[in-house]
């Protein structure tokens, strides 16, 4: 039995470990604070190797982060009676709320695009399950896809990660300010010729601290009272401004 | 200074934010509008998802408004019978309003609904308002021109009469209620306080002088609002009091500066200038239906 599973183990393992991927991240967690104002991530890195470095062939590496999957309804305006109201829905099972993707390279030299639909490493294969009763349901996707570039929220970062003499890597993530809650993916792949040689992947917790936290849970937990909370917080400084102003003016 | 909105979830200036509140608060206090229909919008634009700014800003109009109510209490320009009347009228037609709602977002659009009564109530109201006003000046302007003195009209002839002593008036109470029903109805949907159509209606319908009209209209609006911020958060948990705070803080300050610039111009240029504003936000809201959006596709993230 312990035999089996690990020869289990050993088959799960990358087919090529000769050369593996030896991470660092600049921060293990994301405190969202009442300051926060996003947070830059910096991922560096080593290729470990036992021989020397093959020259035959391109080596790659592309590092990814996602925040969590959400559902998402993607809604296309069109022109009905003179105005402008949305008429086509498409609905995503689920998207990442963030996702960025740096490569040491163009993404074509780094990455064949077999291993891509199997890992699921560019942003349009993160997306998963479209459904809905239109025909050019990519037109939707794309909409999604450019909506969250503009926003900050999907990055694709080709080129960016540093790699020095096939060894060392380093790239610098930022993640902006409007960021989700949850428990973020960190994969790192090592490429060979477009083929995946090593993954590694890490979490990066994100979550709310100190006030934050407290008053996301009041609200959450005890609804009612932080109702009945911001309403007394509302009354009260209406009243402040109020009686300050009646002594300025005495 | 950025600030991290806890509910909302996104980072925004607060000088951004206490700007918002306070431009929003000298309304209120002028006007005695309690500025929903303006820091919806307002909040929409600079990036906090719509549930979160609906109930948020039915908070902030609660601090506004108890702000600007204190300063006409002072002024004995609250009619408080009146006041009640209409909230009577109002708090059924806020509920009855809610039901609406959820059974129009059952049929979809409803986001449609409510901009298309935001542009036809504003349109109307502002329109009304403008060109009476205008014909006000005209008149105060031509000396010796008789100011002709409303008539009684239907209003005046329906049972169940009341003496509103504030406002000088002895009418029926069926047409304050059915107007504080309307404008509950007209809250609930539009997510806001009501005050830019219970304004005018109490002004005209009714005929209630317009410097008390404000401080009772002030003295409704806290209330439907108060009961709309509870609902919100007890549903939705959509109620961002971070961002409350920081509206309420420029809010408040503004609705006392309100006050006292409402009470050095004349009755009509404060309705001239309400009128342009009401239809200023209709314009935009109109075009917005009209003209092709530079981006045709909109995202909706679920929980």
């Amino acid at each position: 039995m312990i035999r089996f599973i690990a020869f289990l183990l050993i088959c799960a393992l990358p087919a090529h470990a000769e050369e593996e991927i030896v991470l660092g991240l600049s921060q293990d967690q994301v405190a969202i604070t009442a300051t926060f104002e996003g947070s830059d991530i910096l991922v560096f890195g080593a290729v470990k190797r036992e021989t020397p470095i093959p020259d035959k062939s391109e080596l790659g590496v592309i590092v990814t982060i996602a925040g969590p999957d959400q559902p998402v309804d993607i809604w296309r305006k069109d022109r009905r009676v003179g105005i402008w109201i949305n008429t086509d829905e498409v609905e995503v099972d689920a998207a990442p709320s963030f996702y960025a993707v740096a490569t040491s390279a163009p993404m074509r030299d780094v990455l064949h695009h077999v291993e891509d639909l199997q890992y699921r490493i560019t942003t349009p294969r993160t997306i998963k399950a479209i459904g809905g009763q239109v025909s050019d349901s990519v037109a939707f996707m794309n909409a999604l896809i450019r909506i969250r570039t503009d926003e900050g929220l999907y990055q694709r970062l080709e080129g960016a990660i540093d790699l020095e003499e096939d060894t060392l890597f380093r790239t610098a993530i930022t993640l902006p300010a409007n960021l989700t809650e949850g428990t973020y993916e960190a994969r790192i792949f090592l490429t060979r010729n477009g083929r995946v040689i090593d993954e590694y992947r890490t979490e990066i917790p994100v979550r709310k601290v100190g006030l934050e936290r407290w008053l996301y849970n009041l609200a959450h937990n005890y609804a009612l009272l932080y109702g009945l909370m911001s309403l007394a917080i509302a009354v009260g400084a209406g009243w402040g401004a109020s009686a300050i102003f009646g002594m300025l003016r005495r | 200074m950025q600030v991290y909105l806890p509910i909302a979830e996104v980072s925004v200036n607060a000088f951004l934010l206490l700007g918002i509140g306070g431009l929003v608060g000298i309304l209120s206090g002028m006007f005695g509008v309690g500025g929903g229909f303006l820091i919806t919008p307002l909040l929409f634009f600079i990036g906090i998802p719509p549930a979160v700014a609906v109930a948020t800003s039915t908070n902030q109009v609660v601090a506004s408004s108890f702000s600007a109510l204190l300063a006409h209490l002072k002024r004995k320009t609250v009619d408080m019978v009146m006041g009640t009347v209409l909230l009577i009228g109002g708090l059924i037609g806020s509920a009855l309003g809610v039901l609406l709602f959820s059974y129009l977002r059952s049929l979809g659009q409803v986001d449609l609904l409510v901009q298309l009564c935001y542009v036809l109530f504003l349109g109307v109201i502002g329109a009304l308002m403008f060109v009476e006003s205008l014909n006000a000046i005209r008149r105060a302007n031509k000396p010796g021109a008789r100011i002709t003195r409303r008539k009684h009209g239907w209003v005046h002839n329906l049972p169940i009469k009341m003496k509103f002593r504030v406002s000088g008036l002895y009418i029926s109470v069926i047409p304050p209620i059915l107007v504080g029903m309307f404008v509950g109805v007209l809250a609930a949907i539009m997510g806001v306080g009501g005050g830019f159509i219970m304004v005018p209606a109490m002004i005209y319908l009714l005929g209630m002088p317009t410097k008390v009209v404000i401080g009772t209209s002030l003295f409704q609006i806290i209330f439907v609002a108060g009961f709309t911020t509870v609902l919100h958060a007890t549903t939705n948990h959509s109620v961002d009091v971070v961002l409350a705070l920081l509206l309420l803080i420029g809010g408040v300050i503004g609705a006392q500066f309100g006050t006292r610039l409402g009470v050095r111009m004349k009755a009509e240029q404060l309705r001239i200038l309400l009128a342009t504003l009401v239809l200023g936000v209709c314009l935009k809201l109109a075009i917005d239906l009209l003209i092709k959006p530079t981006e045709l596709y909109s995202l909706t993230a679920g929980m």
